[in-house]
């Protein structure tokens, strides 16, 4: 039969020599090979103890930001539902009382704040959308749950901790220390 | 009858109960590491890690292993034979654990006044008691694969008996050749005759290594083990054993590795001798217990560079087709072995001619 292309290799099917048919040689070679495997590194990282690096613009679970003074940076402007394709985020605004100052930063805030972490596709346009730095997407991923109802993340799970009266937690949260 | 009971020697009868519980105990607890050796083995040389959660150095995995088959279901099949279906896995545990029977551990230790052979039974027969018992081995296979009722184990039973019988010619050849050099059959004669001079392995090599090729098609291993193809039969015999009766079966490989790598060790290595030491000068000036105790640690070394090298071969080398295994066995290693006892008993007679024609 003609070649097609050029790049034809003719393999030869000859009968095994005599010191290919003993399989001896052939099978040391083997053994030398899979022993020489022993010495090699091993490219497994122990994972709990050992986590690969993430890279800086890695879309983890999110974090409902605070200021400097521990105020929710969140206005509830409903900007970032809006910009939500999966619609993951659900959210109701509430107006601020007197003497919730240091609670809130702006006159407006997100009494209810959730994301359906089953929904959302970890697209990072929440964060892009948001006028207030108040959502930030972080290096953790959704850890397990038993229920479809503990992936809905509220408030509780979302808020950065309190720098003031939580600074170990707020510095952990960060990033800043291990 | 009350004079024949205190005739015999209760201390003797002791000491062998003793030693048999020691042997089978650390036959057992052997074939318990081996699984775990095996599966860090197979992921080194895969570059992997292994185990390594259990324990430290997942050390802990055998008996996480064991307890995840005693908790599973028994599970006997309606179609199946259960007198026999039960009967083949104790059997493939009974012929491994009594081949351990024959084998020198030790010369002796010294121990309340009485002075202890660390052999539980130096009969003059000791080779043919192995291959008595090996050849019963084939039975644990053969019930298990029928009494599952099952075809798939019923097929891999009958490679497997096949297979293990062809295989035993070989290796009684490859034996006999052994024997005109020994002159005995007596396991503790051959080590003793291998202390301070050259291992048979060097008077023998083309013995040796049909002898190694065949003890890995007696323990089913990797690349003869065929009567457990996974990827063709289903597993083979033990597909339908579930929990602890497919832990038997599995456990009796082990042991057979564990027991096969101290015949050839004895065999061919020397046994319990140390090597590069005199070791009858050595317990003279050390004390007997002493040299025992490195006589033994020395023969579970030379198993133990067996045992690595029956895995090393199972991740290296891919398994036999049936007929390719035939042809080996039939076609190449039996007239091997002939030739190799031809050749050896050739040069025996010259050797007692004094090298003259």
């Amino acid at each position: 039969m003609q070649a097609l292309t050029n790049r034809v290799q003719v393999v030869e099917r000859k009968p095994l020599s005599f010191w290919e048919k003993l399989y001896i040689p052939a099978i040391a070679k083997g053994m030398f090979i899979t022993f020489s495997h022993i010495f090699k590194n091993k490219p497994t990282i122990n994972y709990p103890e050992k986590t690969r690096p993430f890279s800086p613009v890695f879309r983890g679970l999110h974090v409902l930001n605070r200021d400097e003074e521990g105020r929710e940076r969140c206005t509830a402007c409903g900007l970032c539902a809006v910009a939500c394709p999966a619609e993951a985020i659900t959210m109701e605004a509430a107006e601020r009382l007197p003497g919730e100052e240091g609670l809130y930063r702006e006159e407006k805030y997100a009494a209810k704040y959730e994301i359906n972490m089953l929904r959302c596709i970890f697209c990072g346009l929440c964060e892009e959308a948001c006028p207030k730095d108040a959502i930030y997407l972080s290096e953790t991923f959704a850890p397990a749950n038993y229920t479809r109802k503990g992936f809905i993340y509220g408030k509780e799970e979302l808020l950065i901790p309190d720098p003031k009266t939580q600074p170990e937690e707020f510095a952990k949260a960060k990033g800043l220390t291990k | 009858m009350l004079g024949n009971l205190m005739a015999v020697d209760w201390g003797f009868v002791f000491e062998k109960l003793i030693l048999i519980a020691v042997v089978v105990t650390v036959s057992l607890v052997v074939a318990m590491y081996e699984t775990w050796a095996e599966r860090k083995v197979a992921a080194v040389i895969q570059d992997r890690r292994g185990p390594n959660r259990a324990g430290p150095f997942g050390l802990f995995q055998p008996l996480a292993d064991g307890l995840k088959l005693f908790m599973k279901e028994e599970i006997i099949p309606n179609s199946s034979n259960k007198l026999l279906f039960v009967m083949g896995p104790g059997l493939a545990m009974l012929t491994a654990m009594m081949t351990s029977a024959v084998i020198p551990w030790g010369s002796k230790i010294v121990l309340f006044g009485r002075t202890i052979p660390l052999q539980i039974a130096d009969i003059n027969i000791g080779i043919l008691y192995i291959f008595g018992v090996v050849s019963m081995g084939v039975y644990g296979i053969m019930i298990g694969g029928w009494a599952s009722n099952n075809k798939f184990s019923l097929l891999a039973a009958i490679r497997g008996a096949s297979q293990i019988i062809s295989y035993e010619l070989a290796m009684g050849l490859s034996i006999i050749a052994l024997l005109m050099l020994t002159g005995s059959l007596s396991l503790k004669t051959i080590i003793e005759q291998q202390q301070d001079h050259i291992y048979y392995v060097f008077f023998q090599p083309l013995g040796f290594l049909i002898f190694l090729i065949c003890a890995f098609a007696e323990c089913n291993r990797t690349p003869f083990d065929l009567s457990e193809a996974e990827n063709e039969l289903n597993f083979g015999y033990h597909q339908e054993y579930s929990s602890m009766k497919l832990g038997f079966y599995l456990f009796a490989e082990y042991i057979n590795m564990f027991v096969s790598s101290a015949v050839m060790a004895t065999l061919f290595f020397g046994g319990y001798d140390i090597p590069f030491v005199n070791d009858v000068s050595f317990g003279l000036h050390h004390g007997q217990n002493l040299l025992a105790l490195l006589q033994t640690v020395s023969l579970l070394a030379k198993i133990a560079c067996f045992v690595f090298f029956f895995m090393w071969v199972r991740w290296t080398i891919p398994r036999f087709r049936y007929d390719q295994l035939m042809d080996l066995g039939w076609k190449k290693l039996i007239p091997l072995s002939l030739v190799n006892m031809v050749v050896t008993g050739f040069l025996v007679l010259l050797r007692q001619n004094h090298w003259h024609f």
